[in-house]
């Protein structure tokens, strides 16, 4: 007995041992291939760890990934129409698009950044700018749609931008190319650049609630190239960085005449202080044009509003708001460490990394350790504000993320890597190549006080040879690392949408847990929502024509009109009376020049159309939605200028209301 | 003695893999009634979901099945139509004495399980080829739109 139960323990011992081994994936240690591909792979069903939010670029929209496999899991519109979803081809969404110059198609979108609450990530906004047309939009992560977008006055190329305080107090605006004031007459020689040429920091305001914004106030500065920009946190809070080249001034020829000194600078803004002279009504009212536009939940419609007024206040007039630390060789970067304590500065042109110490600045400050001043603002002496200098990290450092382990990690486009290195001593850790030309990174919550130091991801400009060729045009990529160890290991390469400007990153529950599933019929506001086939109709009121429309799996009501005449011009209210999770419809007619719709279950979206033509016009579902999809499609007869054919709709018969109508006649 | 063995090596057998099959006395091959069809614990009359048992007054409650029919023009009869006739789905007339209370609330409020699961249910899809939506009713609107239907099969 005794011998048959230890058997029994042995071989019962063995088979745990291999049981464990022969059911679970292999773990470290073994080849590097078959580890990284373990790291990235997520099992058909199995959800990504964190979302990954990556700009862009010259597509002027925002894309989602999963990480850590890298699939893509949708393209928010922000700043492009976009035919996938309607964005700016519905009547409902075309206000969002709208500027001072009039509606704009495409935009070029570079930098986002997530609200913030306390300096962590809290997972309720994204902020996204527009640099050629200066705008700032706010995403909403409950629906990922854009919910917002502001128009910046007085800029252009808006690229040190959205980046937003601790809290998400203000959400900040520099430009990038000074020009004369909105305000003033601008039609003036170029190359009087140094007398009528400035720079505008702008902040904004984010309502804690809702999220509104609104333009607060200008920081009005002397002309230069405003580049990127970061807030201060924990001991720099009521800081905000930006960095700032061209001080040389040029306005031709950049290339050459805005990389002959030896130092730009970076800019320390008292962001409070600021806030202060604002709301003790400091500054000048001066007047502007800018679109402020808004996307009503309720009524699923977007209003676009012209603001005339703001306020600047010129930092030359108020000594203790602004002051200038000199950054070698044409900053680019300007990142603050987790602690708050740390500004590190990256002269694109440089071949070290100098980080400042906020302490330092500080103590600079108290006893105007300065040397001179530039446009009338103090320049703090470069040894001074610097904490140390990274030495040979490599050539053209130009963004900084943290791992919240004491370390940095920082891009170099020229010599095409990322290196690690200890904020304690500057001493360089490990570097890795990047396949090419790496802009930007991003760690999870890299720039905020708590990163969540696993992963980092490079947004890489250049692949030529890292993919199936495509022709003449290239993805541009991005390269997963593993950063948990004491070497970075690359896990993944992926291709991305326009340019993978800058990106965001956070874990997935954050925002999974919030996601909207439909829009409640009950709480559909929109003045033109037909709910229930019950109110389906269509108005004529002068040569405009109404149609609430409904469309359920698988009929649109009404599904047969005629009394469409030439001359007249159609909107299509159609409602979605889906309450299911991913049940879209479509809708499309024949020859419409203004495309098609999408719609969401309980949402009501609009298609103008303009008939051009007599005859007989086809329109359907275009998002499939049922078996009977193809089943999901109806005719408009129309008729000539002054025909009496009656307006009339209808579904299988006629509905209840066409009958009433009819009746009335 | 080998019985035991067998049981032992088979148990942490399973152990190891995180298998939930239920381990077998007399033979170690792997249990084949988990595949079995007909699951005799459904209830077929008062299908799946929440609602074990759902009391009905002997007159009906016309505030309740007004609410029940604003919710019904709303959410369901684009695809029903209040007469035995087939639209989309199946006519409403009659759908209070072919189901019990129970089996309708539970297909509306829990609509996918339903759909998967029930006899009832399957053999409409199979005539209707629809998969009924979840329309996202809350209890109590699927409460009303009981007592509409109610209505609508005569009740007063």
């Amino acid at each position: 007995m005794k011998k048959i139960l230890y058997s029994i323990s042995v071989v019962a011992s063995a088979m745990l041992v291999f049981g464990l081994q022969g059911c679970k994936p292999k773990n470290a240690g073994d080849a590097t291939g078959a580890d990284a591909a373990s790291k990235v792979y997520v099992a058909p069903g199995k959800y990504d760890e964190l979302y990954n939010f990556v700009s862009g670029g010259f597509s002027g929209q925002v894309s989602v990934y999963g990480i850590p496999s890298g699939r893509l899991l949708r393209v928010i519109p922000v700043f492009s129409v976009d035919p996938e979803k309607g964005w700016g081809y519905s009547e409902e969404t075309k206000p969002m698009l709208n500027t001072s110059s009039g509606q704009i198609p495409w935009g070029d979108q570079h930098h986002l950044d997530l609200s913030q609450t306390n300096g962590e990530i809290d997972g309720r906004w994204l902020f996204a700018n527009e640099n050629n047309t200066p705008r700032i939009a706010r995403i909403d992560l409950k629906t990922f749609r854009t919910s917002e977008i502001i128009e910046i006055p007085n800029s252009a190329g808006n690229h040190s931008s959205p980046f937003i305080t601790e809290n998400t107090e203000y959400v900040v605006a520099g430009t990038r190319f000074s020009v004369p004031m909105d305000y003033e007459n601008g039609d003036v020689p170029i190359d009087s650049y140094k007398k009528n040429f400035k720079g505008t920091l702008s902040f904004v305001s984010v309502a804690p609630k809702d999220g509104e914004m609104k333009l607060a106030f200008q920081l009005l500065l002397p002309g230069m190239d405003f580049d990127l920009s970061h807030s201060g946190k924990g001991p720099s809070s009521g800081w905000f960085f930006f960095s700032c080249y061209n001080s040389e001034q040029a306005h031709t020829l950049l290339e050459v005449n805005a990389s002959k000194r030896d130092k730009d600078y970076v800019l320390a803004v008292n962001w409070k202080k600021a806030e202060e002279y604002f709301k003790a009504g400091k500054g000048k009212k001066v007047k502007v044009n800018y679109a402020h536009n808004k996307y009503n939940e309720a009524t699923h419609t977007a209003s676009s509003t012209m603001i005339t007024e703001t306020t600047v206040i010129d930092v030359k007039d108020f000594p203790d708001l602004v002051y200038m630390i000199p950054c070698p060789k044409s900053p680019h970067g300007c990142d603050v460490d987790p602690t708050g304590q740390y500004i590190v500065g990256s002269g694109k042109l440089a071949a070290l990394i100098p980080v400042f110490s906020f302490a330092k600045i500080q103590d600079a400050i108290k006893n105007k350790t300065f040397d001179g001043t530039y446009g009338g603002i103090p320049v703090i002496k470069y040894e001074a504000a610097l904490y140390g200098e990274v030495k040979k990290p490599g050539l053209g450092p130009l963004h900084t993320e943290f791992d919240g382990k004491g370390n940095a990690y920082t891009t170099f486009f020229i010599s095409s890597e990322i290196v690690k290195w200890s904020l304690k001593d500057l001493k360089v850790l490990d570097r890795h190549p990047t396949y090419y030309s790496p802009g930007h990174l991003c760690i999870p919550g890299g720039d905020t006080r708590k990163p969540y130091g696993k992963y980092l991801i490079a947004y890489n400009k250049i692949t030529k040879d890292r993919f199936l060729p495509t022709g003449p045009e290239l993805a541009q990529s991005a390269q997963l690392f593993d950063i948990s160890g004491d070497k970075m290991k690359l896990l993944l390469d992926y291709p991305t949408i326009g340019e993978p400007h800058y990106a965001q990153a956070v874990p997935a529950e954050l925002i999974a847990k919030n996601s909207q599933k439909i829009y409640k019929l009950e709480d559909n506001k929109n003045p033109y929502a037909a709910l229930g086939e019950k109110q389906t109709k269509v108005e004529r009121k002068g040569n405009e024509v109404h149609v609430n429309m409904t469309a359920m799996r698988s009929h649109l009501s009404p599904d047969n009109i005629e009394g469409i005449k030439l001359g007249d011009v159609v909107y299509f209210h159609v409602t979605n009376l889906e309450q299911d999770w991913d049940v879209p419809h479509g809708f499309a007619i024949k020859g419409n020049k203004n495309a098609e719709l999408l719609i969401m279950p309980g949402e009501t979206t609009t298609l103008k159309w303009v008939p051009e033509k007599v005859g007989i016009f086809p329109m359907y579902c275009t998002d499939f939605c049922s078996a009977l999809h193809q089943e999901m499609q109806g005719y408009i007869r129309v008729s000539a200028k002054g025909s009496t054919v009656p307006l009339s709709f209808s579904l299988g018969k006629n509905s209840e209301a066409a009958e009433s109508i009819i009746a009335k006649k | 003695m080998k019985k035991l063995f067998i049981i032992g090596v088979f148990a942490l057998f399973v152990y190891a893999c995180g298998n939930e099959k239920k381990e077998t006395t007399d033979d170690a091959a792997p249990v084949e009634d988990a595949q079995k069809k007909a699951d005799p614990s459904y209830d077929t009359n008062r299908g799946e979901g929440k609602f074990k048992d759902v009391k009905l007054a002997d007159k009906l409650d016309n505030a309740m099945a007004l609410r029940g029919e604003k919710i019904a023009d709303l959410k369901c009869l684009s695809c029903h139509k209040l007469t035995d006739e087939k639209l989309v789905g199946p006519g409403w007339k009659g759908a209070t004495t072919r189901h019990k209370p129970e089996w309708i609330m539970n297909f509306v409020t829990n609509t996918d399980v339903m759909i998967d699961k029930d006899p009832k249910a399957q053999a409409m899809l199979e005539i209707c080829m629809v998969r009924m939506p979840n329309q996202n009713l809350d209890d109590a609107a699927a409460r009303d739109v009981l007592e509409f239907l109610r209505k609508n099969d005569g009740v007063k």
